[in-house]
């Protein structure tokens, strides 16, 4: 595409980020390939007028004057080509900012279109500091509970609703569209047509607290068979412990403090104030984006939760290295 | 010229007035006598001379500088890599709230409140500010904010909420502790001083200009202290308002920010932001009052098309008030406000880009003069021309949408406050030193200087646009490696420590100045506005007479000598008031005499104010003290009888 080329080049590209997976210059769906457009030529004209500015400046400091020629005048005296420059110069303003403005409000209402009839409805709710994530269905039965993920089918357009349950959080998702605010008291939504299958990374982009930072989640854009594939998976129980290991970890969480704040489907654990563990070691991520998945990872993140997150919501409740090793197992096999 | 007060057929013989018989050093020695603080250090408190407070404000606004500089520097320290652990989450929140706090509302908006008090009377040919003593009040509570803010950050109850401290985060359920509540004080206490300060600078501007400085013929600098003295006037009573709610939310338990007691957490948005986009042209528009007068001194002739200029000045003022949903793009508000939003940012550019227009033409047409001060005017448009660009980009919504709260945020403020608001303080501080302190800074310092902020901004600020298009959200304490965020938060961390390291040499060289710099005569630069007559640094009551102006460049045009008013007491503090449009002399008019209870009425607003925070019953008890120092204050002294002249 030639307008994001010329976008990287007005830039003047730092090697390394091109593949980002959280990343404005992606334009992976609808709503971010227009800003990618739209950027660009915003891009140009300002290029142009800053280097009709600077040059003017430099000429004036530099050029070649005629010797004064009347004393008195020495202060005051303005050539006659001021005032048209000035109004040649206004002029110029007035239409490239027009330009733009115009520019600007036909996008607004490419990205209003995008979402004119949406295939896919859900939820997120956003929680100091991790994203709550409902796929609605009218099947009550079909409902998809989980969290710091969200998983799109490619270009089918999903209209996501938003919630907060505490402060105000914002929901980025770069590749894909532009932000919108998550605010206590208020229902928001924002519309995505993911165009590229990929997997990206969305962040909280409002300022939230403690871990503000750690607050991001992983987004899934696949095929429409792939996507069906992993919404039937979602709709299982979670598979019941196959190992005296895994039993031993499976008992623990159901008995001790985890149960009382994570739901594990089809378990008695049931807690609904922290993420919805069910097919918790499907997700590419822990704790919000916070570790990638990975048995070693998930060891470091029950046993110490406040080291790694520090202030999140998430006791360290003294864990054996035994009692560790069980839960990591148990949580391993919720796929 | 005559003049209602040389009309005066026969002064009365008992009252000492400046006049032809009464002249040089022996008047001087009798002004100096009426117009001198105090002695001694309860002197040096009740001091109401506006050349101390101004020079109080901005020493004190540049220790803020440099303490928020010192955070920015651990910031940077902790970004420079990923995964870094050098600062906690806490602790960084913390950080990054004092900074953007003490840079707003401590430094930026008061220092130049300070170079305003500073030099509008002598920029206009008057003695003091109008309300001396509610300018000493402004500078006492403004130092209290200040200390009240960073006492509680040493005191590890300082404020992590961000500097606009969005509830409910700021509110009760989430703010937990003290830290929000002395937050929203301190914000209480600058805001009274700039609404303090802001009030005696407009009455000065309006009524004590010098016979003949017609609203025409004010020096730029005037106009734009006059423009954001009155959006002072309308913004800050807006963000008053809106601490004052989340301290009763949080004191009282009222319910203003509350969801769900049918409270609404965007109001604040709103009240806040209608204050906040005006700051930034409060911050900004004396910064192109400091541009006007440094083009015209440098480029040796007065400002190309100075009523557009002014035009600009108001036209931006009144501009400012009608942008501030461009900060809340992302909360979902209706479309078609949007739209108005969106075109309303975008026109605010159009009467900066008239400015510049006249800046550039003002040097094309004239000689200009490569000294440290036009350096910085050439350092100003290169920086902030990028910040006004991307702050066009981001008054579109689709753009804005991926932008806002990110890093490329980070980048454009930084172009537009640094870039517009401290390079032209940098080159003020350079221009004005002799008045300030009677001596020279060093041209060669200041030129090592000058270049070493102006590439270590570029450095430290342009990766953050790419930092924050390849996704790094503002206020993060780290970010994850392998997203290209690496090497743009490297090369902001060298730049920033080139900035520290110019801001340093820059100090240097005011200190080493300030004690063995040239001497300067009253005009240095040949500079062609009235505080160039006056001796650097001026004597106390600034102008042994009142001069008299007949054109914008009064210094340039009037010859060899300036004319003069005469028939001010010289016993007695007098200043010569004069007519709001036409500046005709009107009355003549007692100054307060120096006086402690400004500063004793601001300990005790900051003994309620503080206590205020702990317990509501504090705003009752509190007030007592309060209301004893202002009666203190307003005491009337016994008129002692003096037969004013007759105006014939």
């Amino acid at each position: 595409m030639t307008l994001r080329g010329a976008a990287w080049a007005l830039l003047a590209i730092l090697p390394g980020g091109c593949a980002g997976a959280q990343n404005a210059l992606g334009g992976e769906g609808a709503e971010g390939s227009n800003f990618v457009q739209l950027f660009t030529v915003f891009m140009i004209v300002c290029a142009v007028m800053y280097v009709l500015i600077t040059a003017g400046l430099l000429i004036a400091l530099w050029r070649r004057r005629q010797p004064l020629t009347v004393e008195d005048r020495r202060h005051h005296e303005t050539s006659s080509a001021i005032r048209p420059a000035l109004i040649g110069w206004t002029a110029l303003v007035v239409a490239g900012l027009t330009a733009l403005t115009v520019a600007s409000f036909f996008t607004d209402r490419s990205n209003a279109a995008n979402s004119a009839s949406p295939k896919l409805s859900l939820t997120v709710t956003a929680n100091q500091w991790w994203w709550d994530v409902e796929y609605q269905s009218a099947d009550a039965s079909r409902t998809v509970h989980t969290a710091n993920e969200i998983h799109l089918p490619v270009g089918v357009p999903a209209q996501v609703t938003l919630k907060s349950n505490d402060v105000i959080h914002s929901l980025w998702i770069p590749n894909l569209a532009g932000k919108q605010d998550l605010i206590p008291g208020r229902v928001t939504d924002i519309q995505f047509v993911p165009r590229k299958t990929g997997n990206y990374r969305g962040q909280c982009a409002e300022f939230c607290g403690i871990q503000h930072t750690l607050m991001a989640l992983d987004v899934t854009v696949e095929s429409k068979a792939d996507f069906q594939r992993w919404y039937e998976a979602q709709l299982k129980p979670a598979p019941p412990p196959a190992t005296p290991q895994q039993l031993a970890g499976y008992r623990y969480f159901a008995t001790r403090e985890c149960s009382s704040c994570h739901n594990i489907g089809g378990t008695p654990a049931s807690g609904q104030i922290a993420p919805d563990l069910t097919h918790f070691a499907s997700r590419r991520s822990i704790a919000a984006g916070t570790l990638p998945m990975t048995r070693a990872n998930l060891a470091r993140w029950v046993a110490d939760p406040q080291a790694v997150k520090k202030g999140n919501n998430m006791p360290t409740i003294g864990m054996t290295d035994a009692e560790v090793d069980s839960v990591v197992s148990y949580l391993e096999t919720l796929k | 010229m005559t003049t209602a007060a040389d009309k005066a057929k026969a002064p009365p013989i008992d009252v000492p007035r400046d006049g032809p018989d009464l002249t040089g050093p022996k008047l001087e020695k009798m002004l100096d006598k009426t117009w001198a603080s105090p002695p001694g250090f309860i002197g040096w408190l009740s001091s109401v001379d506006h050349k101390d407070i101004g020079r109080r404000y901005i020493v004190t606004a540049l220790v803020f500088l440099a303490l928020a500089g010192l955070l920015a520097a651990a910031m940077r320290l902790q970004l420079s890599r990923p995964g870094n652990n050098f600062i906690s989450p806490a602790r960084y929140n913390e950080i990054f709230t004092m900074h953007g706090t003490t840079m707003m509302f401590l430094f930026a908006v008061p220092v130049m409140q300070g170079v305003q008090i500073f030099l509008t009377p002598l920029m206009i040919g008057t003695r003091a500010t109008a309300f001396p003593r509610l300018n000493a009040f402004s500078y006492w509570t403004y130092l209290a904010g200040g200390c009240l803010l960073w006492v509680a950050f040493l005191l590890n109850i300082g404020p992590d909420i961000g500097w606009f401290s969005y509830p409910p985060l700021s509110g009760p359920q989430y703010g937990i502790g003290k830290r929000a509540d002395i937050w929203a004080q301190m914000v209480t206490f600058t805001e009274i001083a700039a609404l303090a300060a802001a009030v005696s600078l407009v009455a000065t501007i309006l009524k004590q200009r010098a016979p003949g400085m017609t609203l025409a013929r004010m020096p730029l600098f005037v106009w734009a202290t006059l423009v954001t003295s009155l959006m002072v006037i309308f913004s800050m009573p807006s963000v008053a308002l809106a601490s004052s709610m989340l301290l009763s939310d949080r004191l009282v338990g009222t319910q203003f920010y509350n969801p769900a007691e049918n409270g609404d957490a965007l109001l604040w948005q709103h009240l806040f932001w209608f204050f906040g986009h005006p700051e930034v042209y409060i911050i900004f528009l004396p910064a192109t009052g400091f541009i006007s007068e440094i083009v015209a001194t440098f480029s040796r002739r007065s400002i190309v098309h100075y009523p557009i200029v002014v035009l600009s000045l108001v036209g931006t003022g009144i501009l400012a008030f009608g942008l501030w949903v461009h900060h809340m793009f992302a909360t979902g508000l209706p479309r078609v406000g949007y739209s108005f939003f969106t075109a309303a940012s975008i026109a605010v550019s159009v009467p900066t880009g008239l400015q510049i227009f006249c800046w550039i033409a003002t040097l094309w047409e004239g000689r200009p003069r490569m000294q440290v001060p036009l350096l910085y005017v050439v350092g100003f448009i290169f920086t902030f021309v990028i910040g006004g660009l991307s702050g066009v980009m981001i008054a579109a919504v689709p753009l804005d949408l991926q932008l806002h709260d990110t890093y490329f945020i980070v980048a454009h403020f930084h172009y537009v406050l640094i870039g517009g608001a401290v390079f032209p303080l940098l080159g003020a501080i350079t221009y004005w030193y002799p008045k300030f302190t009677g001596r020279m800074m060093s041209e060669g310092l200041g030129k090592v200087s000058f270049w070493m902020i102006f590439l270590g901004f570029q450095l430290a600020f342009f990766p953050m646009h790419i930092a924050g298009l390849y996704g790094m959200p503002r206020r993060v304490y780290t970010y994850p490696a392998g997203m290209g965020l690496e090497l743009p938060n490297l090369l902001s961390s060298i730049g920033s420590a080139v900035v520290a390291l110019s801001v340093l040499l820059f100090v240097i060289n005011m200190v080493k100045s300030a004690l063995a710099g040239d001497r300067a005569d009253s005009n240095p630069w040949d500079a062609p506005s009235l505080e160039w007559a006056a001796a650097s640094p001026p004597p106390r009551y600034n102008f042994a007479h009142i001069p008299v102006v007949d054109s914008r460049t009064p210094l340039w045009d009037a010859g060899e000598t300036i004319s003069v008013v005469h028939g001010l007491r010289v016993d007695d503090r007098e200043l010569l008031l004069t007519s709001v449009m036409s500046a005709e002399p009107d009355v003549r008019e007692p100054s307060a005499e120096p006086s402690p209870w400004p500063l004793i009425a601001a300990l005790a607003l900051t003994v309620m104010f503080v206590g205020s925070i702990f317990s509501p019953w504090a705003v009752l008890f509190g007030a007592i003290p309060v209301s004893i120092a202002l009666i203190a204050w307003f005491w009337p002294k016994s008129p002692t009888p003096h037969p004013e002249p007759t105006i014939a």
